[in-house]
């Protein structure tokens, strides 16, 4: 039997209680409690606050290893220990009752929510009460047979993420849904207790059955029938009824849904075809099994990229745009940083000259020069950032590691404060910026709308995958990974250094640009504002949570770091805190990244190929 | 003509002077040894030839070609490669990456060939890879090439570097104490390699050692140094008894009685 150690219990919810006064007193928990998760039963404040008590009682059972039943008083020891700091803020604000000129969030709202309305004295006896609960059940979670608790934490961890995520799911199934179906699911804000229930049931049970054989049962499902239900899903989504108004009137949804379903179809008659026609057994199987496989799964989600914008509404399209955005930048800064080693903090520089050369050279307005169309300055405003990108590449090539990241720190500020400047007002506007910058056209229709945007934005953020992507694979992607790996070496290997550098400074340059120029087009106008070095931080972070050099990774950490904030909006304000905590935690517990890039296996994959031609 | 040529080599840091007036010269397909104690400026040497160093004085031939004013990656060109004392692997790339970055003196494919995947490129890095797969065979570590570098064990990873070293195809490959840090077994069969390199691949083969045995058993040619100068050059049996040598490890008193093969 493990021995408890009352230091360790005392230390972990002391903890916990500090992060809970914390977030408490930076306003979160008041800001937060706007929201409710599920409808009039627990809001957004509530659930951060009530998480400590809960991990605390987790993780002190869990650090001392005692399952059995003996081990739960140590859990609610944990959780009152939690209770105190917050009880020792409520008796302060009894003490000192203008203390809210010291501690500005410290509001009567705040208290109230920490009493649950019931003054400081019985309402903080209430919440060390509840919070001992709650370490209480954070040690029952350990406690009991994972075989039990897996299922109803993961349960509980998903309903109360559709709770935070209702009003998306809101936006998306309205249209789907009769008017009392939606009422009885949502409420004015979050879901109803009864939607609450029954997510927790089916997935608590699912995950049950899954854990106790099920999967066993899913592995025996041949691989074919898994391909056609994707399949059906797929289609299925495309037919649902959906918004289509924002479609150029020249096209029929129906055409596009028609085209959606056959595309998958013929694809599977062609490879059936292909598959039948070779003449090589052995070759064809091991295309079936990793190729094929993987150009169906490409193909099922290609179908519901491509329906995104009308299932998902204009606020949720126009969400998916800017994390695009953040995606297409990631993804270059991640050939500067992730490929290649040059840490490069003045990255939105080149997202704000792509914006600012397509903006003058499309404008309308005033100061617009060219007049150009959407399509010609495009290209033009790429190279004019990949030029730029060398321009930076140039001096700082004898930089390395802390240098480069000032170096390249003060060069996105100049060309910020050059948006700003008066020195160059004439010519790009200063602080008003750049107006009338007009939507493109194509083919006369006139893109317009978020949904129109995602399209361009997908086609770039694809474009930008694939190059990644071949580069990483190639020649010039093993010399930037020698290159950060050792840089000495790499150059006694032969590889010039001066070109390495400049092709992943340029290259990077030009995926920013692209998207500095699909940024201007959408917004109409720029402003130097948009480009603070804010930005740069927030690429930078979410290539650090995904996983530096993965380009899933990117992915990933656009839609954990610009995704998350858009959709729980009262995050927003919280941002960069958020941003600090996630980034410790993420250097502590998983300095890889969410979505690290895989080991590429090229010796043995290679050497299979080898043996299964051999008896052909 | 010798492959490489020094010719009253000074170089400085500073108030030190850390080679002075080193005549060096070796002759294709010959092993040739540098030793020394520590500090007498072996790998600094070893730096200058390859180009980590701009030397003050004198010059450095290699083929034909001064090395003057060359960066590493252009020395790297030349034909000339090399592995370091403590060993430095692209640590988070595989064995046959690592491999493959070697072979960059003999690539030529361009980025948008990689792009486009233009046959070219295509047929390249295929032969490119074919290539580092029998590399790795060569020197021992066949079905480890997917291991991360940093994950190898010591010996493979001593082995990785050599073999990175070779990929490029060198006619000069210098070794910087190969057999650091292996025991008695894994030094002899290092020694064995390395003379195969040569008799097999007439790699010309210049090396920094410590372990005697291994100098004294392979080289043609010795040469000593100490505080950055040469103090002797021969053969190993001339080497062995030159007294200055035996000064120079031992110091003075134990120069007058033992040679040095006892004492090593």
């Amino acid at each position: 039997m493990a021995q408890f150690d009352v230091r360790e219990t005392m230390r972990l919810g002391l903890l916990a209680g500090v992060v809970a006064v914390t977030v408490s007193m930076v306003g979160m928990v008041e800001s937060f409690n706007q929201r409710d998760v599920i409808t009039r039963y627990l809001t957004l404040g509530q659930l951060l606050l009530f998480t400590a008590p809960v991990v605390a009682g987790f993780l002190t059972v869990k650090r001392a290893g005692d399952r059995s039943w003996r081990a739960l008083p140590n859990g609610a020891l944990a959780g009152l220990f939690a209770a105190l700091p917050i009880f020792a803020l409520l008796l302060l604000t009894l003490a000192v009752p203008t203390i809210r000129q010291q501690l500005v969030n410290v509001s009567p709202t705040l208290i109230r929510i920490l009493t649950f309305d019931n003054g400081q004295l019985v309402g903080g006896l209430l919440m060390m009460a509840a919070m001992g609960g709650l370490g209480l059940l954070g040690a029952v979670v350990y406690v009991v047979p994972d075989r039990i608790s897996d299922p109803i934490s993961l349960a509980v961890g998903w309903t109360l993420l559709v709770g935070l995520l209702s009003e998306v799911l809101l936006n998306v199934l309205r249209p789907l849904l009769s008017r009392e179906v939606v009422r009885f699911l949502f409420g004015t804000r979050g879901i109803q207790w009864q939607t609450a229930v029954i997510i927790f049931l089916i997935l608590a049970i699912a995950v049950f059955l899954w854990r106790n054989g099920g999967r066993t049962y899913y592995q025996r499902i041949p691989r074919q029938v898994l391909h056609w239900l994707a399949l059906a899903l797929a289609i299925l989504i495309v037919w649902i009824p959906r918004d289509f108004s924002w479609l150029p009137p020249s096209i029929n949804p129906l055409w596009i849904k028609i085209g959606l379903t056959l595309i998958p179809l013929i694809l599977e008659a062609l490879l059936f075809f292909s598959t039948r026609s070779a003449t090589q057994p052995a070759l064809v199987k091991s295309i079936t099994d990793n190729q094929l496989g993987r150009a169906r799964l490409a193909s099922r989600y290609l179908i519901v990229l491509l329906i995104l914008p009308a299932i998902l509404g204009v606020y949720l399209t126009e969400v998916v745009d800017n994390i695009g955005l953040f995606i297409l930048m990631g993804l270059g800064l991640n050939i500067v940083v992730g490929f290649a080693g040059l840490l490069d903090l003045g990255y939105v520089a080149f997202f704000a000259i792509g914006a600012y050369v397509t903006g003058i050279l499309t404008s309308t307005g005033p100061l617009g020069v060219a007049g150009l169309s959407f399509w010609v300055a495009l290209p033009i405003a790429v190279a004019a950032s990949t030029v730029s990108g060398l321009i930076l590449g140039i001096p700082v090539l004898r930089m390395r590691g802390d240098y480069l990241a000032i170096v390249t720190l003060g060069f996105g500020e100049i060309i910020r404060v050059l948006a700003v400047s008066d020195l160059l007002k004439p010519y790009i506007g200063g602080a008003q910026g750049v107006l009338q910058i007009p939507k493109p056209v194509l083919f006369g229709f006139t893109i317009l709308q978020p949904q129109h945007f995602y399209y361009i934005i997908l086609a770039g953020v694809f474009l930008a995958l694939f190059i990644a992507g071949r580069l990483r694979d190639a020649r010039l992607g093993r010399q930037w990974m020698a290159m950060r790996e050792d840089e000495d070496v790499a150059e006694a290997m032969g590889i010039h250094l001066v070109n390495t550098k400049l092709l992943a400074f340029g290259i990077g340059a030009a995926f920013s640009g692209l998207a500095g120029s699909i940024f201007a087009a959408r917004l109409g106008s720029i402003f130097p504002h948009s480009f603070a070095l804010l930005i740069s931080i927030n690429v930078l972070s979410l290539i650090i949570v995904g996983g530096m050099g993965s380009l899933p990774g990117v992915v990933v950490g656009a839609l954990v770091l610009v995704g998350l904030p858009e959709l729980l909006r009262e995050f927003a304000e919280y941002r960069l805190l958020l941003y600090g905590a996630l980034l410790i935690a993420m250097m502590v517990r998983r300095p890889e990244g969410l979505w690290p890039s895989p080991v590429r296996r090229r010796e043995l994959h290679a050497e299979d190929d080898l043996a299964m031609q051999e008896p052909a | 003509m010798p492959l490489l040529e020094a010719k009253s080599v000074v170089k400085r840091f500073g108030g030190l002077v850390a080679i002075n007036k080193l005549d060096f010269s070796i002759d294709e397909g010959a092993i040739v040894s540098i030793i020394g104690p520590n500090g007498a400026g072996k790998t600094t040497f070893f730096n200058c030839i390859s180009g980590f160093y701009q030397i003050d004085e004198g010059e450095i031939n290699f083929a034909g070609h001064s090395t003057k004013g060359r960066s590493p990656d252009q020395i790297a060109h030349l034909g000339i490669s090399r592995t370091y004392q403590n060993i430095r692997l692209f640590s988070a790339m595989t064995a046959i990456e690592n491999i493959m970055v070697g072979m960059e003196p003999r690539l030529r494919s361009s980025w948008v060939g990689a792009v486009l995947r233009l046959p070219g490129t295509v047929h390249e890095e295929e032969e490119a890879l074919q290539e580092a797969r029998q590399l790795l065979k060569f020197v021992g570590l066949g079905g480890k090439g997917d291991i991360l570098a940093r994950n190898l064990p010591y010996g493979d990873q001593r082995r990785l570097e050599i073999a990175r070293a070779l990929a490029s195809k060198p006619r000069l490959l210098l070794l910087d104490e190969p057999t650091a840090g292996m025991n008695p077994r894994e030094t002899a069969e290092t020694t064995q390699f390395i003379k195969m390199l040569r008799d097999e691949l007439g790699i010309t083969i210049l090396l920094i050692e410590h372990d005697m045995r291994v100098v004294m058993g392979i080289s043609e040619d010795i040469t000593v140094l100490d505080y950055g100068q040469k103090i002797a050059q021969g053969p190993p049996a001339k080497i062995q008894n030159d007294p200055r040598v035996i000064e120079a490890y031992l110091g003075r008193g134990a120069a007058a009685s033992a040679t040095i093969q006892v004492a090593l």
